[in-house]
């Protein structure tokens, strides 16, 4: 597989990637279960969940990194299970600290091409280019030291796509980074990676990031893919309870399943999965779905959603009014500020949803 | 501050000391005489064969060192192998030459338990004066607390080596070659060699071991320092001893600010 | 996971799919690994443990060809009149070593870190030229300081501490040099003295607690370099438990050895208990990967685990 580098901007076309039943075990725990996720030419998929769900495993065993204990990984319609990783040509971005320390910024970017045994006039120009294309071209003769930790992941970037690999790879790249530097990254590299149009697999635990930059989300959990969808899906119709929760915050209310839609704090809505057996469980509503109006104190306030407003928080064009509800719990609603610029905590009110579909779990399900 | 007071009095004082008196003669007369004592063949003799067995004993220990060093940062951080290869290595590395003397004593000396098994099998000795000799046999002695320094020296070094340097490079298109060639061993070259700086050093302060199994003459230069206050000596020598002892400070001093010089290099990358 | 862990977990034989147990590459990588450390660790174990076992061996030799052998000599470790004192002395030796070291140190150090940190290069350099001074060199100068003290204090033994203080500084302030760094000083001793605590007491029960690795650390390091001491002792003509060793070697070869032995062991058991009481605050290696085969957990984070005084390799990092 010994690729020539076209050093014209040309880019490679995309490819898809597959990766078919995967599965790994590290003595008895399963990092993997079967895990069968397809990568459209192009597209960056970002793969979300918490500690340990697997997704670094999965993007591992992609890399070549880590053997599989069973299943297959397709690139271009190659079977590569069994290839080493450096014959893989995929580029690949780490957390921190992949910058080789002794080698300045345009050192390190040229080295796939070194290894490829590019001639030197030719490496420094691909280099640069690429320092370019990432905004670092002031960079060049800096060392990892000298540079921020964001810097340092662009220089990783562009070391990654310098040898034009059919693959990207990040592994929570931004994780490490401070707060305001993880925004403004994570659109660089959604920039790139739509200009040079490469298939990206892309892992974080950081759900805000994986909605905001991918093209399709994959939600795992223990080993497996829970929801693999569309942002707006997965955020808007979450496939299971675990989802709902993982991505976005929500607000579990009681309700009433019936006749195909349920009964949430006296409001009759939609349900996103219709075959939900009827009877009780627990819905879970967003908090921009929850609706208020304040009470007087004349009035009696039984209804399904009345409580005491405990807090509120101010977010700018926003704010989360926190409302203890007797025998629910404590809510979030999510309004515009300027809805609720006169409320104050220990104020009476009652909650509402809108008539947006929301998931039911059964009490019993709730895991 | 007490410190201070402290340190001034039993190092500063010493060293000054050796250093002022070095210029004086017996009478107390300010000269250079006793440097050109220095010139004198056993002396001379004396201090190439110190730095021959120090340079020796340092690639010996540096190089196996080295390897035992890879093999411990291997394993695994908590276990059992890197524990007792490091409280060994700091016995070993401290613990004085007699010990160490003794040991190889009791191996290959005329009484060893090597040289007993040999001799029943072969008919021969092979304790002879060999192990006595510097530069042969001495190396193979001094070895044993230079390879546990180089250890404990070096494992820092090799533990900063982070496994995302060699995954970055594999996703490169490196094989485990290209790894060690453009990143891992320079990456590690300062380190390896102030570490071999330091055991040039450890080897040319050596003194016990020397003492404890060299039974005739002074071939290096510690024990000469040592012979000229010994008794058996006209007094007056002494100064020249602490021109020797000068000059072992000097050759020291330089080898340990070239180390620290490659240490300041190493710890930028290696943190 | 990379290779360079080395460490693979049980051969799963469960797979999902049939067939031999991890013939994957990475798995093949880190056999040869294995195969490589084994050879490595076998040759150079031989090499270090044959001169132990000798000396075993030849102390436990009876009188007499093909007599049985015996414990003799070691038994006389503890009886024999010359060998006794020596013992004695160098123990004590390592114990006020020890202590005046720390009680010199630790409070110099801290306050230097809160107080004067431009004079810490200054201690550090101090702390250092030991190490460029060799103890062969030290003595000559030390000859005549001592010849005063012997006029003045006594010509006790006892008195070699002050040299042993000296000859110790640089491990000891590596340590716990190390050891100051892990924990925030500054902010402990504001805190504490926010909350009204004297200096004193900062220092005895706030920062120290918080060090104890450390300092146990330096402590045991004296010990082994002071029982482990012979040149500066010989050369000022004091018999402590290395010269009394060399000098026994002539008469009684067996006794000598098996105490060479004895020391070397007691050195590295002292050694290796403490490498298991500094574990809590242990710097672990950069390597996020499953260790051990016990608890694997997915290699998620690069995160690494807070620094900590390392057990023993802080005794050599120099500048």
């Amino acid at each position: 597989m010994a690729t020539d580098i076209q050093l014209a901007t040309s880019q490679r076309s995309a490819v898809e990637v597959r990766l078919e039943g995967l599965r790994r075990t590290y003595g008895t725990v399963t990092a993997l279960d079967g895990l069968d996720l397809t990568l459209h030419p192009g597209e960056l998929v970002a793969l979300l969940g918490p500690s340990g769900c697997g997704k670094t495993t999965a993007l591992r065993l992609l890399a070549g990194l880590e053997d599989s204990d069973g299943g297959r990984v397709v690139v271009a319609g190659q079977d590569v299970t069994h290839v080493p990783t450096n014959k893989r040509d995929m580029g690949m971005v780490f957390q921190a600290y992949s910058l080789f320390p002794h080698m300045t910024a345009l050192d390190n970017v040229a080295f796939g091409l070194r290894l490829r045994k590019v001639p030197a006039a030719q490496r420094r120009a691909r280099a640069s280019e690429m320092l370019e294309l990432v905004g670092l071209s002031a960079q060049a003769n800096r060392f990892a030291h000298q540079m921020s930790g964001g810097q340092q992941q662009r220089v990783a970037l562009a070391r990654a796509l310098a040898i034009q690999p059919t693959v990207l790879l990040l592994d929570e790249p931004l994780s490490a980074l401070d707060a305001k530097v993880r925004t403004q990254l994570r659109d660089e590299i959604r920039r790139v990676q739509l200009e040079v149009g490469i298939t990206t697999l892309f892992v974080t635990h950081d759900q805000e990031e994986a909605l905001a930059i991918a093209d399709r989300v994959g939600v795992m959990r223990a080993g497996r893919l829970e929801q693999l969808d569309v942002p707006v899906a997965v955020y808007g119709s979450p496939a299971t309870s675990f989802v709902a929760q993982f991505v976005g915050l929500t607000n579990p209310v009681p309700a009433i399943v019936e006749n195909g839609s349920a009964l949430v704090l006296g409001v009759r809505v939609p349900l996103v999965d219709p075959a939900t057996p009827a009877g009780a469980g627990t819905a879970l509503v967003r908090p921009e779905a929850m609706d208020l109006r304040q009470l007087d104190a004349a009035q009696a306030g039984t209804e399904a959603g009345a409580g005491t407003v405990s807090a509120i928080s101010f977010l700018g064009a926003v704010s989360r009014v926190s409302v203890d509800v007797p025998g629910t719990g404590t809510m979030i609603a999510q309004l515009p500020t300027a809805d609720v610029v006169d409320l104050r905590p220990g104020d009476r009110v009652v909650l509402t949803v809108r008539p947006d579909p929301v998931l039911v779990t059964r009490a019993a399900a709730a895991r | 501050m007490p410190f201070l007071a402290y340190v001034g009095i039993f190092l500063l004082l010493p060293t000054l000391l050796v250093a002022y008196e070095a210029f004086f003669d017996a009478a107390g007369n300010f000269t250079f005489a006793n440097f050109d004592e220095l010139r004198q063949d056993t002396i001379v003799h004396s201090f190439i064969s110190s730095i021959v067995l120090s340079l020796e004993s340092a690639v010996v220990g540096s190089l196996l060192g080295g390897v035992l060093t890879y093999v411990v940062a291997t394993g695994s951080p908590d276990g059992l192998l890197r524990r007792t290869v490091t409280a060994a290595s700091g016995v070993l590395a401290q613990f004085g030459g007699v010990t160490l003397a003794f040991a190889f004593l009791a191996t290959i000396g005329p009484q060893g338990f090597i040289t007993k098994l040999i001799i029943d099998a072969y008919g021969t000795d092979i304790s002879g004066g060999w192990l006595y000799e510097p530069l042969s046999g001495l190396v193979l002695v001094y070895s044993y607390f230079q390879i546990p320094l180089m250890v404990l020296v070096f494992l820092p070094a090799m533990d900063g080596l982070r496994p995302q340097w060699r995954e970055a490079a594999e996703s490169l298109g490196g094989t485990t070659w290209h790894y060690w060639r453009h990143v891992a061993l320079p990456l590690l070259t300062p380190a390896f060699l102030g570490a071999f700086l330091l055991l040039f050093a450890s080897g040319f302060s050596a003194y016990a071991t020397a003492a404890a199994l060299v039974s005739q003459g002074q071939p290096l230069v510690p024990l000469q320092i040592a012979n000229t206050f010994s008794s058996e000596v006209i007094l007056g020598r002494e100064n020249v001893g602490k021109a020797m002892a000068l000059g072992m400070i000097v050759i020291v001093a330089i080898v340990m600010t070239l180390n620290a010089l490659l240490q300041r290099r190493a710890s930028r990358w290696l943190r | 996971m990379t290779a360079t862990t080395g460490t693979l977990t049980a051969v799963d034989t469960r797979t999902g799919v049939a067939g031999p147990p991890r013939r994957g590459l990475q798995a093949r990588r880190r056999r040869r690994l294995q195969a490589f450390r084994g050879v490595v660790l076998v040759v150079l174990g031989l090499f270090f443990l044959l001169p132990l076992g000798a000396m075993f061996e030849f102390s436990t030799r009876g009188v007499g060809e093909g007599a049985p052998r015996t414990m003799e000599a070691w038994k006389r470790i503890v009886t024999d009149q010359e060998l006794n004192p020596a013992i004695i002395a160098s123990l004590e030796l390592a114990v006020i070593t020890s202590v005046v070291a720390l009680v010199l140190m630790v409070p110099t150090m801290v306050w230097v870190r809160l107080r004067v940190p431009r004079l810490s290069r200054v201690v550090e350099f101090l702390c250092l030229l030991p190490l460029t001074v060799p103890a062969i060199v030290l003595v000559v100068g030390l000859g005549p300081i001592y010849r005063w003290l012997d006029g003045h204090i006594g010509g006790s033994i006892l008195t070699l501490f002050f040299a042993y203080v000296v000859l110790v500084l640089p491990f000891v302030y590596r340590t716990l040099d190390t050891g100051l760094s892990a924990i925030d000083v500054r902010t402990l001793s504001e805190a504490a003295r926010s909350l009204g605590s004297s200096w004193p007491t900062v220092m005895l029960r706030v920062i120290v607690p918080n060090m104890v690795a450390a300092v146990l650390n330096a402590a045991l390091l004296c010990v082994a370099i002071v029982m482990g001491e012979f040149t500066i002792a010989n050369l000022l003509q004091y018999v402590n438990l290395q010269v009394a060793i060399l000098q026994l070697g002539q008469a009684d070869a067996s006794l000598s050895i098996a105490t060479s032995l004895a020391s070397l062991i007691f050195a590295f058991l002292l050694l290796l208990i403490l490498s298991f009481a500094g574990r809590r605050t242990r710097r672990t290696g950069k390597d996020p990967s499953p260790a051990s085969g016990s608890t694997p957990s997915a290699p998620a984070d690069g995160a690494q685990d807070p620094v900590s005084a390392p057990v023993l390799t802080p005794i050599v990092e120099e500048i």
